[in-house]
């Protein structure tokens, strides 16, 4: 018989039925003993809008870039992120901090640009590994789907995250989605 | 009512009768294609359609509305008059087998009754050997007309499939006869009310006429005809809005009629078990026993066409060898036997 990897392997029956099999009768009748066991019991399916499939715990999904208490961005364009990223999805441009613009960004040098493609994230979280400013996170929301390839480029205002000093409600809306808390 | 010798009450009341069959046939075959997605779902472990109205009970006009709207598209080198024909011939086959169903006693309004039979006619089951055979046409025709291969190789097997069927039924169906004595169906009917239902004297006749029916309906395990993954539905494939409906409804009316002719020959048709219903009548007056009778009729139709389903949804298609093998080899034969140990019993009985 070969290689045999389980011992729950059963060779075909091949004997020629008997008279009374190719009537089918007995056997139909004891598939549909299956088939109305299954009409009783439990189903299984989820009634989508009303009904949502609960994310596992550790489910990576669309990123967050994050801000710190007074609402600075916290990402400094250090391009950790962006060597971390197996798939090569983030893209940056960095730029020096002016200084009336101290309540804007928490560090000198920020973010001019920031992109991510979220056609070719996985999802990895390695960004959110790398990242030592703890700018980034992933939420527990996926990406919605679109008409265009540029729809899935996120720019970094798809990506930050609302201002806790202007927009408090949202803020906390979007952190709940972050699968951990901000270190601080 | 008598003008130029022709009884008019006579007639309005048979065409209101027929109106009112052939609409609960539609409905029924309308609910019937919502019970069948729904039993499918049950049976996946899903619940089925429902979301149009509640628990999906608007389904069907959904459907129904979606056939209507849908472009008609007839093909260029289809042969036109047959090919509209064929689902007008599927559909009219469909809903005349109900012109001699008994539907239930009769009703009393004024110091009429009425029967609630469109024909009593003598040679009932004959009538319904007839028009069953004729029913193949529509798929034939329609097969034809469309000017597709696959739909003509559709054809041939629901042809071959029929008539090999038709035979093993007719045979289950003599046995009935035998026992009964009449070809009259409200005949057939009374006499079960009298003498015990037919399927306690033709267990085995029972179970023949079922399989057969279910061959003639073109249900799973018997949809060589239409086998989507061989023919591409078959002789459907050219049909478009709603004479693609006709069909499909065409397919729920014969297994709705077929349900209820099972009743009617071998469960008693509209008899409700262990009541007599003519004391019945003296308590609750005679409309109250017929509309009883005539859910009892349903009821007993409905479990027959659940029964349909259930086993379209439990078992795959026969293989063209081993559908005409059980038919020839098994069914017929078997039918055979069965007449002829009734015949004998008859016989004896009456010495
Ligand atoms: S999650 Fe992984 S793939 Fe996506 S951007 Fe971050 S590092 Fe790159
Ligand atoms: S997100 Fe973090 S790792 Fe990436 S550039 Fe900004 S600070 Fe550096």
């Amino acid at each position: 018989m070969g290689v045999q990897l389980t011992k729950r392997a059963k060779p075909v029956d091949r004997r020629p039925m008997t008279w009374l099999e190719s009537l089918y009768l007995w056997n139909i009748m004891k598939g549909m003993a299956v088939t109305i066991k299954h009409f009783f019991s439990r189903k299984v399916t989820i009634q989508y809008p009303e009904e949502k499939r609960s994310y596992s715990d550790v489910f990576r999904g669309l990123h967050i870039l994050n801000r710190d208490e007074e609402g600075r961005e916290r990402c400094t364009a250090c391009g950790l992120c962006a060597v971390a990223c197996p798939a090569e999805a983030i893209s940056m441009e960095a730029a020096e901090r002016k200084p009336d613009e101290e309540h804007l960004y928490r560090e000198e040098k920020y973010a001019a640009r920031y992109e991510i493609n979220m056609l070719r994230c996985i999802f990895c979280g390695l960004c959110e590994e790398a990242c030592p400013k703890d700018a980034i996170y992933l939420s527990k929301t996926h990406a919605p789907a679109n008409y265009h390839r540029k729809g899935f480029i996120y720019k970094k205002e798809d990506l930050l995250i609302p201002n806790p000093l202007t927009e408090p409600e949202e803020y906390k809306k979007a952190l709940g989605t972050i699968k951990r808390e901000p270190k601080s | 009512m008598y003008i130029l010798a022709i009884d008019w009450l006579f007639i309005i009341e048979k065409l209101i009768l027929i109106a009112l069959i052939v609409t609960l046939c539609m409905i029924v075959a309308m609910y019937a294609t919502y019970g069948e997605r729904k039993v499918a779902a049950y049976i996946q472990d899903r619940y089925g359609p429902n979301r149009a109205g509640p628990l999906g009970i608007l389904q069907p006009l959904a459907d129904g509305g979606k056939l209507f709207f849908k472009e008609e598209v007839v093909p260029l080198a289809s042969s036109k008059i047959l090919f509209v024909l064929g689902p007008m011939l599927a559909m009219v086959t469909a809903l005349i087998t109900s012109a001699v169903i008994p539907w239930g006693t009769a009703l009393s309004i004024g110091k009429n009754t009425i029967p609630l039979q469109v024909a009593d006619i003598n040679i009932g089951v004959l009538y319904i050997f007839a028009v069953v055979s004729v029913g193949v046409y529509g798929i034939m025709i329609g097969a034809w007309a469309s000017n597709n291969k696959f739909s003509l190789i559709s054809g041939v097997r629901a042809a071959s499939q029929m008539v090999s069927y038709e035979l093993a039924l007719g045979l289950s169906l003599i046995a009935v006869l035998m026992v009964s004595g009449t070809m009259q169906m409200s005949e057939i009917v009374s006499l079960q009310q009298q003498h015990g239902w037919n399927v306690l004297y033709q267990p085995f006749g029972f179970l023949i006429f079922f399989i057969c029916a279910m061959a003639e309906c073109n249900r799973t395990p018997f949809d060589l005809p239409e086998a989507e993954n061989e023919l591409n539905m078959g002789y459907h494939q050219e049909y478009s809005s709603m004479k693609l409906g006709f069909y499909l409804f065409a397919e729920y009316i014969n297994m709705f009629m077929s349900g209820i002719l099972m009743a009617t020959l071998f469960w008693g048709g509209y008899d409700i078990p262990f009541v007599d219903e003519t004391k019945l009548a003296a308590g609750i007056g005679q409309n109250w026993v017929a509309f009883l009778s005539f859910s009892m009729l349903m009821i007993k139709a409905c479990f027959s066409v659940f029964l349909f389903m259930w086993i379209r949804w439990t078992i795959p298609r026969f293989r063209f060898d081993q559908l005409m093998h059980l038919g020839w080899k098994r069914l017929v034969p078997l039918a055979l036997l069965n007449m002829l140990i009734t015949a004998a019993v008859v016989l004896w009985l009456n010495k």
